[in-house]
């Protein structure tokens, strides 16, 4: 009994240290990155830095590349979006939640259709439709495709499905119309299934590229992405990984510091993520 | 009588009416979105694939299928096809593989379990093109930490991405470093709805780990497993955002993937029947993709 404890104990420990290895081995690269950012460039390259830190890569990319611009646009795209679909989302979810009414099954087809062939695949017809529309080089061009979102739609009408009708029933009965039974009680009462929606949707955009990098055409509207993948590819880039590193570790450490801070909340909400 | 009979009959009907109004309204603004930006693209890829739309042409003009004929016969359609499955190949079975390991290195009660999940899940939400500039230098000839390494145990530098057979696997292994942390989380949320109690049960019974591996914990993901493979799949074949920094394509198409390549036609050559006509050939795909999971919804056994 006793020598199976220890059997038990020892395995225990030993899974331990081969989870903390891997862990450890997952880190490297980010580790690299970080210790790269500030220290001075050199032409060989180590994991432990060898020289004092320095802000030198950070200052040098930070002038050298609009990255100031591009947070702006980032930002505005990041918002623009998740604030719209935040809209035709809510509207969306409570008619299909709560109204009986013709033609669900057209509307469920449509978002499922969504839910299969995602934007991303639709690069060139979608960008033919943006020069129609007259958006392309516009940071209206970057949202507009993703104002509508199956994903969204579906997560929060599962949410409001489990909202009683009784409250929204007594809610019309003391006289609410249907955008205040919505913006009373079906809003505030999903609160979580709206962080999910959110923390997913603002990575995705803030991590976006290739439909950006097709849209625009000037600093103007830039974003993060496209603004690294310029610099990774510039002439001034070649060899310098120090300065590289900069850049990557300034477009990338707002979501990785955010996600350091509530890791539960990001990972519940990509557990969402995956609706199919 | 008759008149009230009409007029409650009139009532209810216009309710209907005004909640089909309102349904409708509500659902406009997705629906106008979801039309415009999903639905009429994918009818504009039939249409125009089966024209030709060159760069400087004023319109398509109708050819019928000699685009996707032309394409059986292009060596290079299928060199990029093959890229793809082989991607996917190398990709989506090791992602699972790893992502079921470290779920189940995460689901147990060791010390550091918010450590260890954390350095598993951050890769998933860092931009692609951050982690592809990063993985650059690992595998850049010569200087790059890979080839040190290689030359520092006296080997031969690899220089990975130049070559023809070695630039798909050393993407592939990256991308199953982001990828598996992401799958994790869905076989995590799975095991835990798997009860202790078998396990207990099975322990008092003298399996061994390996039997209730293959005889609990395999069966009863089933759901999840299938659910995940999708998800897999659907990822890396739309992942296009590292070629553009690590090789455009290269070695000599080497690495081309088909929405890569539906980006070179597109956007770098201005075709967009061609682009088109490939974007049906992802759409198909796509659909096929989303058929395993439908076809075996309907036979798929519940477990709990």
């Amino acid at each position: 009994m006793r020598a199976g404890n220890i059997m038990k104990t020892h395995k225990h420990i030993l899974l331990n240290l081969v989870a903390v290895v891997l862990a450890l081995a997952w880190l490297v690269p980010l580790v690299w990155m970080i210790g790269t950012a500030f220290t001075e460039g050199s032409y060989t390259m180590s994991l432990i830095p060898h020289t004092r830190p320095t802000f030198e890569n950070l200052r040098y990319v930070w002038n050298a590349v609009p990255f100031g611009r591009y947070y702006m646009n980032t930002m505005i795209v990041v918002a623009g979006t998740f604030s719209v679909q935040f809209v035709t989302v809510t509207m969306a979810a409570y008619a299909l939640a709560v109204l009986k009414f013709k033609g669900e099954k057209l509307m469920f087809i449509i978002i499922f259709i969504q839910l299969i062939i995602p934007n991303d695949v639709l690069i060139s017809p979608n960008y033919m439709t943006l020069g129609d529309l007259g958006l392309t080089d516009t940071k209206l061009g970057i949202m507009i495709p993703f104002f509508g979102s199956a994903f969204g739609i579906f997560l929060l009408r599962q949410m409001f499905k489990t909202i009683p009708a009784a409250l929204s029933e007594a809610a019309v009965i003391d006289g609410c119309n249907t955008f205040q039974v919505i913006t009373n009680i079906y809003v505030p009462s999903s609160r979580a299934a709206y962080i999910s929606f959110g923390l997913v949707s603002i990575s995705y955009h803030w991590n976006n590229f290739l439909w950006p990098l097709i849209v625009t055409n000037s600093t103007e509207n830039r974003t993060l992405t496209v603004g690294l993948a310029l610099f990774a590819k510039s002439k001034e880039a070649v060899m310098q990984w120090a300065n590289v590193c900069a850049a990557t570790f300034i477009i990338s450490m707002p979501l990785v510091i955010a996600f350091f801070i509530f890791q539960k909340k990001f990972i519940n909400s990509f557990i969402s993520s995956g609706i199919k | 009588m008759k008149t009230t009979l009409t007029r409650g009959y009139a009532v209810r009907l216009s309710r209907g009416m005004k909640t089909n109004l309102k349904a409708w309204i509500l659902l406009a603004p997705s629906l106008v979105f979801l039309l415009t930006f999903t639905v009429f693209p994918i009818l504009r890829s039939f249409f125009l694939g089966l024209t030709q739309y060159e760069f400087g042409m004023r319109s398509p003009e109708f050819i019928g299928l000699e685009n996707y004929i032309n394409f059986a016969k292009s060596a290079l359609f299928w060199k990029i096809m093959g890229n793809t499955l082989y991607f996917s190949f190398l990709t989506v079975l090791p992602s699972m593989v790893i992502g079921l390991g470290l779920a189940m290195i995460v689901n147990t009660k060791i010390h550091g379990v918010g450590f260890i999940r954390t350095s598993f899940f951050y890769p998933v939400i860092m931009p692609m093109i951050a982690i592809a500039s990063i993985w650059m230098f690992i595998y850049m000839a010569e200087s790059g930490m890979l080839d040190q390494l290689l030359m520092a145990v006296g080997l031969k530098a690899m220089n990975v991405l130049s070559y023809r057979e070695t630039v798909i696997p050393a993407m592939s292994f990256m991308y199953v470093w982001k990828e598996a942390g992401y799958l994790m989380i869905f076989f995590l949320s799975g095991l835990q709805n798997i009860s202790g109690e078998l396990y207990e049960a099975a322990t008092i019974d003298g399996a061994s780990p390996f039997t209730m591996f293959r005889k609990i914990t395999l069966p009863l993901l089933g759901p999840t497993l299938l659910f995940v493979s999708t998800i897999a799949l659907t990822n890396s074949v739309k992942l296009v955002d590292h070629i553009v920094i690590m090789t455009e394509g290269g070695p000599n198409n080497g690495s081309t993937m088909l929405l890569y390549h539906i980006y070179q036609q597109g956007f770098a050559w201005f075709d967009q029947a061609k682009a088109s006509a490939l974007t049906v050939v992802m759409l198909v795909i796509m659909l096929a993709i989303a058929m395993i999971q439908f076809v075996n919804a309907d036979s798929r056994i519940h477990y709990n």
